[in-house]
């Protein structure tokens, strides 16, 4: 099985630059710029690559809305988006602290098929090991000669800049993201204008996961269709997925996309912990539905995950044990969510708190019977096409979800006025 | 008064962006790295020197959980509390740290030794439950480790 993303992940000590070039790493860089943008983007478009951060959007297909040509406004930014705090996701760390350079050189590639001028990798304040050695990697590429003025002679010039953030869910949101790059509160900007033709300062602008730029060199490298290839599903691939909660081996794998739940719970993951069973999963972080023990054999990539009713979302899911409670586990949920609300629009700033607290007296043995249908009401008004970014939405997924699947230990909580757990 | 050091920080995060202002998430950090927190006084000079109104700059110092504008003791715990760390059990740590040390989340202990904040996941969620102290990160941390945990910590 290949396993391009992670073939050289250490995270005692990775790759150098001079060590990765001797395991052909920058060729990439080499071979894309004696292309044309066009055709790097192309190339990616046809890969099928869609974008690891959660939503899912054809890659090559993003960046084909940037202005090209003579007449396009510069300069151009590209951003690595490194904000990774969706609760239950861990993967785009272990690419940051295992393999910094694979980054930099998926980022160069990209910025070059987009023209970009100026790059950034947006990074979590959290991530110390991670911003040391990208700063170090950075400097490395430098000294090279693959970022700076006229790279490897092409006359084509770009930047980089390490950025870390200063600890908001929302500067993950990429509009809210550029706001927090430009000095601003992480609020999101009404799209259109799509960032791709007015991003950062006005520019023109990509944003993108780390994963799935740690995915571009392998396709240039490689092709569109050995890409494709390496999966088991019409997602095209490989993918990190990972598991927490209480398995034997909680962890992160690159795997080929549409392995299923239980192929990752039960051979990756090692199981449950003894004298555990399963009672829901998250299959993508925080902010997607639950799935049952009856979803096992979904497979995990987009498709699949969508039609068992929830999101493939980080592809880094959460385990809910029979010995967790369902309506703690939400509260817990819906608490996060409230805190990171940046508050721009009333639904969400107003309703999440409200549904925390729904919750907690629900929680705490003082909720009503009524209760549920506010929760669901909420679930509905909080829910797509009602807020100005998809954090609410994305809220009212594990809620909606615990509703329908965990209805009755709601309505225990609120007959024995306690948690039964 | 901001000082030099302080000074020749901001500058050189005002050269990388295309305009004074787009710098002032920096110049806060600058501030806190140099103070531990970013005062009134403070939070008025970086404004002045920015060319900002002082509650335009508190609109955003506010808006981020890690500008902090109350002081802070010498090393911040942030425990993590969200959901794996849920699951596996971060409500002990925090109540093994409100019995070892007397505070509460948001507070600081009187020495001024330790706050303790609670923080979004830590993105390490498959060695829960998690915490930081000041820039160093603990994994699988159990209620018997924090003691020694602790101890580094003068
Ligand atoms: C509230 C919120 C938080 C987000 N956080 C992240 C994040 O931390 N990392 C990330 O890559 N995408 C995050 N996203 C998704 C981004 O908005 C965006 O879709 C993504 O960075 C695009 O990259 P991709 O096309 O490579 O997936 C978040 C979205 C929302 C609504
Ligand atoms: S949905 Fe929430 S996070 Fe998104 S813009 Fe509205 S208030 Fe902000
Ligand atoms: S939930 Fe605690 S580290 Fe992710």
């Amino acid at each position: 099985m290949e396993k391009p993303l992670t073939q050289h992940i250490n995270l005692q000590q990775p790759l150098s630059l001079k060590e990765y070039e001797a395991k052909g790493g920058y060729s990439a860089v080499r071979k894309a710029l004696k292309m044309t943008p066009q055709e790097v983007q192309k190339m990616v478009q046809e890969s099928n690559l869609k974008g690891r951060g959660g939503a899912g959007f054809n890659t090559g297909m993003k960046w084909s809305f940037v202005p090209m040509g003579e007449n396009a406004p510069h300069p151009k930014y590209l951003v690595a988006n490194a904000d990774e705090m969706e609760p239950g996701t861990f993967k785009d760390r272990l690419l940051l602290e295992g393999h910094p350079h694979q980054l930099i050189e998926g980022m160069i590639v990209a910025a070059y098929a987009i023209q970009a001028d100026i790059s950034y990798v947006f990074l979590r304040w959290a991530y110390k090991k991670a911003a040391a050695l990208i700063r170090k990697s950075i400097a490395e590429a430098y000294e090279a000669g693959y970022l700076g003025n006229d790279i490897l002679g092409s006359g084509w010039s770009l930047q980089m800049h390490l950025h870390t953030g200063v600890g908001r869910y929302m500067c993950g949101e990429e509009t809210a993201l550029l706001n927090a790059l430009e000095g601003k509160r992480a609020t999101p900007r009404a799209k259109p204008p799509f960032p791709q033709i007015s991003g950062l300062f006005g520019k023109p602008t990509i944003v993108n996961n780390v994963e799935t730029f740690c995915c571009i060199p392998h396709i240039v490298n490689n092709g569109a269709d050995w890409f494709k290839g390496l999966s088991k599903s019409e997602d095209a691939g490989t993918k990190i997925y990972g598991v927490s909660g209480k398995v034997n081996r909680p962890g992160a794998w690159e795997l080929p996309m549409g392995v299923t739940v239980r192929e990752l719970i039960e051979e990756h993951a090692g199981g449950m912990k003894n004298g555990y069973k399963i009672r829901g999963i998250l299959p993508g972080g925080a902010s997607t539905d639950f799935l049952t023990v009856d979803h096992l054999d979904v497979k995990m990539d987009f498709k699949s995950v969508a039609a068992a009713g929830s999101r493939m979302g980080t592809g880094t899911m959460i385990v809910m044990d029979d010995a967790t409670c369902p309506v703690g586990f939400v509260h817990n949920l819906q608490h996060f969510f409230a805190q990171e609300s940046c508050g721009w629009c009333t639904p969400c700033r107003e309703g999440l708190p409200w549904v925390e607290r729904i919750l907690l007296s629900i929680e705490k043995g003082e909720g009503r019977t009524e209760d549920l249908e506010l929760l669901q009401m909420h679930a509905q008004f909080l829910g797509p096409g009602n807020t100005f970014c998809a954090l609410a939405p994305g809220a009212m997924e594990p809620l909606q979800s615990a509703l329908k699947y965990f209805r009755d230990d709601f309505e225990r909580h609120i007959h024995q006025k306690g948690c039964p757990y | 008064m901001l000082s030099e050091s302080e000074i020749h920080a901001i500058d050189h995060e005002v050269s990388l962006v295309p305009h004074k202002k787009a710098a002032v998430i920096e110049a806060l950090k600058v501030v806190q790295q140099h103070h531990g927190w970013v005062s009134d006084e403070k939070l008025e000079e970086v404004a002045a020197y920015l060319d900002m109104s002082p509650a335009e700059v508190d609109s955003v110092a506010t808006f981020y959980n890690l500008i902090f504008r109350k002081p802070v003791g010498r090393h911040v715990i942030l425990l993590c509390d969200s959901i794996s760390c849920y699951v596996m059990g971060y409500k002990k740590l925090y109540e093994a740290l409100h019995e070892h040390l007397h505070i509460k989340f948001g507070e600081t202990t009187p020495d001024g030794r330790f706050t303790l904040l609670p923080n979004a996941c830590l993105g390490c969620c498959d060695h829960a439950p998690a915490l930081m102290v000041g820039e160093d990160l603990y994994r699988d941390v159990q209620v018997q480790d924090l003691e020694n945990i602790l101890a580094q910590y003068k």
